[in-house]
């Protein structure tokens, strides 16, 4: 375990609470078989917190579908996932439900569909309390709920405890989301896009709202995004997905820094800097392959600026680069030491150096990790 | 390179021509055929239902009985020289049920057509100018709604004598109304739409608009409306002729053949089965083609199988 | 909601008393009583005979007269004059409408009940060969005209009486002539057996369309966000799919199930007819045959308010189900 799986880092398998290796998923449809997750490797140590990136499609939201075990039934799943050691795959969906919700939680991008509408918030967070803790009475149950929507933020808690979804904005729902993901100290919080739907202005609380979820369960935390700036400031690690790969992993300071995939560069690149108004971004020209039939070579092919002719032909695997747990999928990851996008894409702009500042300075408070 | 790399970007800035806006009709329209010919039911349904409408229109020139001769032979089983069997009174019941076929068909297809003719401008007029004119409007078609459609139909057509187009008339007079609020919603929709602005900027008439912009491009819902109301009309004509108020002798419907037929299950239960069949088949076809389109239309529509 | 009630039920007054105008001009204009009073009758009437006939039925004053005559005599309870001489229309009404409605009743539910398990059933083994099979059975109720699938219903009530030597399945009205031992039991299995076949032949249809209403209805809903995270929180697969799927999706179907009542009443008038009840389809078809005006009015006013009713208890309904739509 310690070698095979691809971009973690070495250290005893005691300490993992998740482990996927070799994920594959695949979707049939009429028009042929689309892999959506085409093998996804990554380990995530108990507190630890890693950030997954791609644009959409790129199969982040199906990974952690996978996990959960909440893929619709045409979907086929190869690989292993496991938590605190147990296969989950293969796993009966009896099993598996007792996991859920207490073991790995998982929170949704759109807090406007994630509730049911016809239920109080009330009942939505003490339905889960009372699934995992079948003593529970309703009292106490309830008086948890309140304490759960006032831990998220919710003001007036035990008035909001009897609302409807309906009766709250955006903002609050995901924070009733939040609470449901915390309500059984979980292992694991999965957070796909949370941030996504919400209003500008709302998406730093809702962070913040997540930062004190984990801090009260010390969960790790798997957060979804394709927002690099969402990245910096609350993970310690990223991986970079792209049709339905990993194609480059280390910590937030690696891919900042020193990316080592030309789509990394292209992503950083497509950040507006803050601190110098005149320079332009740098887009990624093209658009994401379609994951059915998907043609050999490197899927970044046809819109990378550095494509030579092996590129077509074979799929980079994901290797280390330099002395640091950094890994990645590119044939030139070496020529790409100290290359910045403005060198490899049309246009100078891209702030990673600041971006790396800031992920510096805004690290999260590490949650009880023992690990680094 | 400062381009904004979003699919389609660089036709924006194509000027926009007549022409393009058919060409992407077309185009709309292939996808729409596609798709449907993909749906096997839909498509097995199409084949079957236009066998039947060819036999029941071009049969009765090429079949040696009519409908409304008597022939020798009374209460007979099916046979080469009856297929269908013939009633007691010695009608060829081929001869008759291609008749009814016929009758009921052009019942149901004339109520399709006259209600979704109405009922489409109607909506597209409530929907395009709204306000005042949209409020009496569907206030009209409301109404015409609350009416149970089987009783007041039956009530006017005792009236009827029996001819098909005023049953027809009766039975399209209230269903349009189910057209009408459909098609409104989808014009309250459209109007809003770029093509819409573009073309009320070049100075496009209302009625161009309602007509060449509006209408086609609701064609969608307005087609699947139309097969639901062909099932709908051959199953409340038949109904009526059923209980003595459709199409009369000696005109025949399927209704009407079915009806004179109760009594005679047991007896000659071919006269009983065979018109029923054909409501069935022509009703459970007409269904599965709505569906068939229904699904082509809706591009959310995306069939996964296991 | 109960302010709400009392506003919609007066805002259905003027929709009532517009549709009933409109209905009273189709139904006047429908055929003319008077000639069949004066051709039909054997010997033919005195031309007196026949002016009296016009005076006691009203077809004497115009239109706008009637109409406000029989509007007004209705909110006394006088339904107007009938063709026939000695019937009281408005008693017949009810006795009638108590007949069909024991038919519509047991028919919505029965429906409604076979529609939410083959619906729910359907849904969660989509393109199962089940869903499949449900799907086509579906489509070809939907196909099945009411009339032809009665007669055959009635035709197997026959043979299975026959069989069975009994005569449990009543084919002919809502119940026997008579009965040789008069019990209350014996009136209640009588009349059972006589709803059988009917129920069966009406709840047919609506049984084909709220199925597939079911299944669309509880499809959307399980593919929803919130079914997913019920889910993600642990929940087993049975109590999302009580607490969180079916609960929601019921929501529309209640609302359908209460508008399709014109239509229900629609196949009520065929079913009775087949199965010669004497109910509210038979004094339809007698009275439209008979251009029998007040008679035929009072059947369709009181199915207008049916209809108005059902449509206000889908509203209602909805609120009760729904906390997202509030009355006030």
């Amino acid at each position: 375990m310690t070698t095979t799986s691809h971009g973690v880092r070495d250290v005893p398998v005691t300490d993992a609470v998740l482990e996927v290796d070799g994920l594959t998923v695949e979707f049939p449809t009429e028009d042929g078989t689309v892999r959506a997750v085409r093998g996804v490797g990554y380990r995530l140590d108990r507190g630890e917190s890693l950030g997954i990136v791609g644009e959409s499609g790129s199969g982040k939201s199906v990974t952690a579908l996978a996990v959960m075990g909440l893929l619709p039934g045409t979907a086929r799943v190869g690989g292993s996932v496991r938590f605190e050691g147990t296969e989950l795959l293969g796993l009966s969906d009896a099993r598996l439900s007792d996991l859920r919700g207490s073991g790995i939680a998982m929170i949704f991008q759109d807090p406007m569909t994630s509730l049911n509408p016809v239920h109080t918030v009330g009942h939505q967070i003490t339905e889960t309390l009372q699934r995992h803790h079948p003593g529970l009475n309703r009292r106490t149950a309830r008086a948890r709920a309140v304490e759960l929507l006032g831990t998220v933020g919710i003001p007036g808690p035990e008035r909001r405890v009897d609302a409807y979804p309906h009766e709250l904005s955006g903002g609050m729902r995901q924070r009733v989301v939040i609470a449901i993901a915390m309500a059984n100290d979980p292992d694991v919080i999965i957070a796909d896009e949370p941030t996504t739907a919400l209003d500008v202005t709302v998406q730093a609380q809702i962070l913040e709202a997540l930062q004190t979820a984990r801090a009260e369960t010390g969960a790790a935390l798997v957060l979804i995004t394709h927002d690099l700036g969402v990245v910096a400031g609350h993970t310690d690690r990223v991986a970079v997905m792209y049709a339905g790969r990993i194609v480059e992993t280390g910590s937030v300071e690696d891919i900042f820094y020193t990316p080592r995939m030309p789509y990394t560069l292209g992503l950083l690149g497509s950040l507006p800097r803050l601190d110098r108004d005149e320079e332009r971004l740098t887009p990624i020209t093209g658009s994401p392959p379609s994951l059915l039939n998907l043609p050999p070579g490197c899927p970044f092919a046809p819109r990378c600026p550095l494509r030579r002719d092996t590129c077509d032909d074979t799929e980079p695997a994901l290797r280390p680069v330099g002395p640091e747990p950094h890994f990645s999928a590119c044939h030139f990851a070496a020529e790409l030491a100290d290359t910045g996008a403005e060198d490899v894409f049309d246009t100078v702009g891209a702030d990673a150096e600041a971006l790396a500042r800031y992920a510096d300075a805004t690290t999260p408070d590490e949650p009880p990790k023992d690990t680094v | 390179m400062t381009e904004i790399d979003a699919p389609g970007a660089a036709d924006s800035r194509r000027p926009a021509r007549e022409h393009e806006f058919t060409v992407e009709q077309r185009s709309q329209t292939r996808l729409v055929l596609r798709r449907f010919a993909r749906h096997r039911a839909a498509m097995a349904s199409l084949v079957v239902f236009v066998l039947i409408v060819l036999w029941a229109f071009v049969g009765p020139h090429l079949w040696h009985y009519s409908y409304a001769k008597f022939t020798p032979d009374n209460s007979q089983a099916p046979s080469r020289k009856h297929p269908f069997g013939t009633d007691s009174s010695g009608y060829d019941a081929y001869a008759q049920v291609m008749r009814g076929t016929q009758t009921s068909l052009k019942v149901a297809i004339l109520i399709a057509l006259g209600s979704t003719a109405v009922g489409a401008v109607w909506g597209a007029v409530a929907g395009f100018y709204r306000g005042l004119v949209d409020a009496v409007m569907m206030r009209v078609a409301d109404l015409v709604l609350t009416l149970p459609l089987f009783a007041i139909a039956l009530v006017i057509s005792s009236r009827s004598g029996g001819s098909w187009y005023w049953i027809a008339a009766v039975i399209a007079g209230l269903t349009w109304a189910y057209v009408a609020r459909v098609v409104r919603s989808t014009v309250l929709s459209l109007r809003e739409k770029e093509f819409v602005e573009a073309a009320r900027a070049l100075g496009a008439s209302d009625t161009r608009i309602i007509l060449r912009h509006l209408l086609p491009n609701a064609l969608g819902p307005i087609i699947v409306n139309a097969t639901v109301l062909v099932a709908t009309g051959i199953l409340t004509e038949t109904a009526l002729s059923f209980v003595g108020f459709g199409v009369q002798p000696p005109d025949t419907s399927l209704g009407l053949l079915v009806s004179q037929a109760q009594t005679a299950v047991d007896t000659r239960p071919w006269l009983f089965y065979i018109p029923g069949a054909f409501i069935i088949a022509i009703a459970l076809t007409i269904n599965f083609i709505g569906d068939g389109l229904r699904d082509a239309f809706d591009p959310r529509q995306q069939r996964v199988r296991q | 909601m109960l302010a709400y009630t009392v506003r919609r039920i007066l805002v259905s007054i003027p929709v009532l008393v517009v549709s009933t105008f409109v209905v009273f001009l189709v139904v006047v204009n429908s055929g003319d009583p008077v000639a069949n009073f004066a051709t039909s009758r054997q010997p033919a009437p005195s031309k007196a005979a026949v002016a009296a006939f016009a005076r006691h039925i009203h077809a004497d004053q115009p239109v706008m007269e009637r109409y406000w005559h029989w509007i007004t005599g209705v909110l006394h309870g006088d339904f107007g004059p009938s063709v026939q001489s000695n019937l009281d229309i408005g008693h017949d009404l009810f006795t009638r409408f108590r007949v069909t409605v024991t038919l519509v009743a047991s028919a919505m539910v029965i429906a409604l009940l076979l529609a939410v398990v083959f619906g729910v059933f359907s849904a969660i083994r989509q393109y199962s060969a089940a869903d499949y099979a449900i799907t086509f059975v579906g489509f070809l109720f939907l196909a099945m005209p009411v009339f032809w699938f009665a007669v055959l219903l009635k035709q197997a009530g026959i043979w299975f009486n026959e069989q069975t030597g009994s005569q449990f399945l009543g084919t002919i009205g809502e119940k026997s002539p008579y009965l040789e031992v008069d019990t209350t039991w014996n009136e209640f299995t009588d009349r059972l057996g006589h709803l059988v076949l009917p129920t069966i032949t009406l709840a047919l249809v609506s049984f084909a369309s709220w199925t597939r209403y079911t299944r669309a209805s509880m499809l959307e809903v399980l593919g929803s966000d919130y079914v997913r995270l019920a889910r993600a929180k642990g929940l087993r697969r049975r109590t999302v799919l009580v607490r969180h799927a079916l609960r929601t999706a019921l929501i529309p179907l209640a609302t359908v199930t209460a508008l399709d009542i014109a239509i229900i009443l629609g196949g009520a008038v065929i079913t009775e007819t087949i199965f010669q009840w004497h109910g509210m389809g038979e004094m339809l078809v007698q009275s439209a045959q008979a251009v029998d005006v007040y008679r035929t009015m009072a059947w369709l006013l009181l199915s207008a308010v049916v209809v108005i009713g059902f449509n206000l208890l889908a509203d209602l309904l909805y609120a009760v189900l729904d906390p997202r739509i509030r009355y006030d």
